[in-house]
């Protein structure tokens, strides 16, 4: 069951995100965002398969709400006319797949080399029973915010400075898309 | 059966190099943007599994500063777009060579 999941959210994940950056049948960028909200949706479903409830929450609440939503207001706004198709720069394109796909194998062999085949077994059995030995603390939601506000080993001067940071974007943005003055 | 964390990993590897691909190949700017994202969304994805299989929730806290960080940034990365696109009035990168406004 869980496996079937994973391979669904993970293949969807992928296969969108691949049409958010190269989409045969359309360059507009409504549908690439479209695309990318299918991507933020299924990762969110990787979220819950992995325990992780409330941070794939977030995830639909912040990408596939607010940010996604933001991103097709500027596209409206801008309103950028569909310009003639360029002459595609073939040689830039045949470098950044090659560049792209030889990072991709870089780490594609070198986690197969950390977890190999004969290990695997072992390690993922490890791994579960380590995950049982403390079943409730992973991925409950009030587990995260003990993890987050506790005294001792807690995040609360990060915590403090994101919100100011929240709040320095905040009044960055609002100066930056003000009309100048004349 | 539960899938493992190394497959996991492979699907957070191949959204982040397709985000690359994006940044390396696209030539507009809001799709860069969101290539972006999908770069960040990856390494959440890996922090996430790494969590769950080594049982500590150090990687979800990081994670959930991750989102709050990367929802600023969208903010801010679109109104620049946004002032740029009011001067120059594309949102094409090789339109916009020039270090002058």
């Amino acid at each position: 069951m869980e496996g079937t999941l994973f391979n669904l959210f993970a293949s969807l994940a992928v296969l969108s995100a691949l049409l958010v950056v190269v989409n045969p049948l359309s360059r507009n960028p409504v549908t690439s965002a479209m695309f990318l909200v299918t991507t933020m949706i299924s990762i969110s479903g990787l979220f819950v398969l992995l325990g992780a409830y409330f941070l794939a929450a977030v995830q639909i609440l912040v990408y596939a709400g607010a940010v996604m939503v933001l991103f097709l207001f500027v596209i409206m706004l801008l309103d950028i006319q569909e310009t003639a198709r360029r002459k595609l720069n073939l040689v830039s394109l045949a470098m950044g797949l090659l560049a792209v796909g030889a990072l991709f194998l870089v780490y594609k062999s070198s986690i197969e080399t950390t977890y190999g085949d004969q290990t695997e077994h072992h390690e993922a059995a490890a791994d579960s029973a380590l995950v049982e030995a403390i079943p409730p603390k992973v991925g409950s939601t009030q587990a995260l915010g003990q993890a987050l506000f506790s005294a001792k080993k807690g995040f609360i001067l990060p915590f403090e400075i994101i919100s100011v940071l929240l709040l320095v974007a905040m009044v960055g943005v609002i100066l930056l898309s003000r009309k100048e003055p004349r | 059966m539960e899938p493992t964390l190394s497959q996991y990993l492979l699907v957070s590897g191949a959204l982040f190099a397709i985000g690359l691909l994006g940044v390396i190949v696209r030539r507009n700017l809001l799709i860069i943007y969101m290539s972006l994202e999908l770069m960040l969304n990856a390494a959440n994805v890996a922090l996430v599994a790494m969590s769950h299989f080594k049982g500590n929730l150090d990687g979800q806290v990081m994670v959930f500063f991750i989102i709050t960080v990367a929802a600023a940034e969208v903010s801010v990365g679109l109104a620049l777009i946004v002032a740029l696109y009011r001067k120059r009035q594309t949102a094409d990168v090789e339109d916009l060579a020039t270090m002058k406004l």
